[in-house]
């Protein structure tokens, strides 16, 4: 499958515009405009304290935000709570501490939203959820508890758990910050299986080998603004700005 | 110069690293730290202080120990069917403990004066109690599901149907005023249990909530309670409702308190679970809101129950509390079994130099039991939750 760029179509997954987000007197987000097109993968980097995970959980209205506007997959999000449900129930999103519920097994945690959002049948959802813990590779542990599994394979189950919603997007919230080294790579080909089946993908991350295989273009952030979008080739061959050279002679060795 | 020979380079690796080629052995530990050697060792005699300190408190330990014996068990009354049988006589100067008072007066400490007629109705609501308790402190028991509806909503019909009566379905009704004794104090703590908990975890969400009014409610009311003593409580509820009620609305005296000491355990009950709320990670409810479930769905389903299952021991320990403060109900004129004790204490057919040390004893021993069996639940439910986390 093709993985170059420009394959956006004209109706965009995510629009963004003019956002503005403060903490009290701090401003978190500057002036944000971005559009996800369907399909695109788009990843976010920057150095810590940009604003990029506070972005991404402003698209799923985990955070509030004071001025602007977000629409995702045409509905634009509002403080009504059902507007807020029906954008969430669209949007996948993995946590960098996976955040699964560890009181429930692995497939419980899969099947639980189907079943109570959705209100899909048990037999369905298991079925579901039996399909994308395949997709992640570790059907086998679909009985175990979350405590139970190396950091890789929650992250893994996390995924697994996005997906059962069928969402249109996917938002990962630098997904393999928490992992041991060893761990990084089973995550990373599990996000580049899904990149390759067409996801939209919202990635905030650190990998740039992850970043240049995957990303249609690359947003970078600094001090709450987008400072820089391109894609990947150019990106790092010629970066524009000032902040992003330093950033990329940082993290780039 | 040139490039070594491999076995030139391995004899020099060999030089210069220390490489084990087998495993050590297992070395055994000095004898005096294992065994039961060991423990005495470490335990009781570690340096001259403690060991001094062991002595004296074993010896503390026999002195208070022998007499009590003595008294509950040596020369102890078994049985007989009046005073005369825990009088001291000339052949026997010394009596002990005059457990055939207890035996004789048995009935009355666990009913009260429910009318001897109907006492198989306590006696089935009793085992209906056990039941349900069985079933929902046993964690592995089959359909716990079940086990809780009959627990929190057919329990509490039936025994009120059962205690209380129905005439259509020939159970004569029997007047609150008439129930006394240890059924008494299982009723009042059974329904302060019962009631408690789900009031005090809609207290503790709403003292949660990010709505201000039921912020503000929630608070105040939990606020207010805990400033004040339960005993002030219940003599608001028994002396205060009816100046402001008619007389026909008054719900009768055992109603009153019940309220009033349900009330009381929930905003107790209300802090334990918030703080059981405060410690679950932030990242919880995000993940439940971001996969779409509602407020309510994610506190049902994701937060409560790893909340409540960390919190057990705390909840259990204010059982433990309100289990010992249903004894202030005996205030407000209702015959618990501490009461009932004192009642049947000062029964002149059972008048004798130790039948009130016997009474107390009796009673003293009953709460022991309870709240320690309650006690070591907690602790064993402390241990298998930490054991779970370590996984």
């Amino acid at each position: 499958m093709s993985m170059s760029a420009g394959s956006a179509t004209d109706a965009s997954a995510v629009e963004i515009a003019g956002l503005h987000k403060w903490y009290g007197e701090f401003h978190v987000l500057s002036d944000i405009n971005l559009k996800v097109g369907r399909g695109e993968r788009i990843v976010i980097c920057g150095p810590s304290g940009s604003g990029k995970s506070t972005l991404l959980r402003c698209i799923n209205r985990l955070e509030d935000f004071q001025r602007g506007e977000i629409v995702v997959d045409g509905m634009v999000l509002t403080r009504d709570v059902r507007r807020v449900d029906a954008i969430r129930r669209e949007v996948g999103m993995v946590f960098q501490h996976f955040n699964l519920f560890p009181h429930l097994t692995v497939l419980e945690n899969c099947t639980l939203a189907p079943i109570q959002v959705q209100g899909m049948p048990k037999r369905k959802a298991e079925e579901r959820a039996m399909h994308f813990l395949e997709r992640v590779k570790i059907p086998e542990q679909a009985g175990k508890y979350p405590n139970q599994l190396s950091g890789g394979q929650q992250q893994r189950v996390a995924i697994a758990r996005a997906l059962c919603m069928s969402p249109k997007l996917m938002m990962f919230d630098e997904p393999t910050s928490a992992l041991d080294p060893e761990m990084v790579k089973e995550v990373l080909d599990t996000m580049v299986a899904l990149a390759l089946d067409g996801m939209t993908m919202l990635v905030v991350t650190h990998e740039m080998t992850f970043a240049r295989q995957v990303a249609n273009r690359i947003v970078f952030m600094d001090a709450g603004q987008i400072i820089e979008v391109n894609e990947p080739a150019p990106f790092f061959a010629r970066p524009q700005h000032e902040r992003t050279k330093l950033f990329l002679s940082q993290i780039l060795h | 110069m040139d490039a070594q020979t491999p076995t030139a380079t391995a004899q020099s690796a060999a030089a210069r690293a220390y490489v084990r080629a087998a495993p050590a052995p297992f070395m055994r530990p000095p004898p005096a730290t294992v065994g039961p050697l060991g423990w005495i060792r470490a335990s009781l005699f570690p340096s001259v202080g403690s060991g001094v300190l062991t002595v004296l408190v074993a010896a503390l330990l026999v002195w208070i120990a022998l007499p009590l014996i003595d008294f509950l068990i040596i020369d102890a009354v078994w049985t007989g069917s009046d005073r005369e049988a825990c009088l001291p006589t000339a052949e026997r100067p010394v009596v002990g403990a005059c457990w055939a008072y207890i035996g004789d007066r048995f009935a009355y400490i666990v009913y009260g004066s429910y009318p001897i007629a109907g006492r198989w109705r306590v006696d089935i609501f009793f085992a209906m109690l056990a039941l349900g308790s069985a079933w929902l402190l046993w964690l592995e028991a089959p359909r716990r599901d079940i086990g809780s509806v009959y627990f929190f909503a057919f329990l509490p019909v039936a025994s009120f149907v059962l205690l209380h009566g129905l005439e259509p379905i020939g159970l004569p009704v029997v007047d609150t005023a008439l129930w006394g004794g240890m059924m008494v104090t299982i009723v009042v703590a059974s329904v302060g249990i019962v009631v408690s908990l789900p009031i005090g975890v809609v207290l503790a969400l709403g003292r949660r909530s990010q709505l201000p009014a039921v912020r503000l409610l929630s608070t105040l009311f939990i606020e207010f309670v805990r400033g004040v003593p339960l005993i002030t409580v219940l003599f608001m509820a028994s002396v205060m409702l009816p100046l402001f009620v008619p007389d026909s609305w008054s719900p009768d005296k055992l109603m009153r308190a019940l309220v009033g000491v349900a009330l009381f355990s929930a905003a107790y009950m209300a802090e334990v679970v918030r703080a059981g709320l405060q410690s679950m990670p932030k990242g919880q409810y995000e993940a439940a809101h971001a996969l779409g479930l509602s407020y309510w769905q994610s506190q049902r389903l994701i937060i409560l129950p790893q909340a409540l299952k960390v919190t057990i021991p705390n909840i259990v320990n204010s059982y433990i509390a309100l289990f010992k403060d249903t004894t202030l109900v005996f205030f407000v004129g209702i015959f618990d079994f501490l009461k009932t004790i004192e009642v049947a204490r000062a029964d002149p057919k059972w008048s004798t130099p130790v039948t009130s040390a016997t009474g107390y004893i009796f009673a003293a021993v009953v709460y022991f039991v309870c709240c320690y069996a309650m006690s070591r639940y907690a602790t064993g439910i402390e241990k298998r939750l930490s054991t779970g986390e370590k996984r």
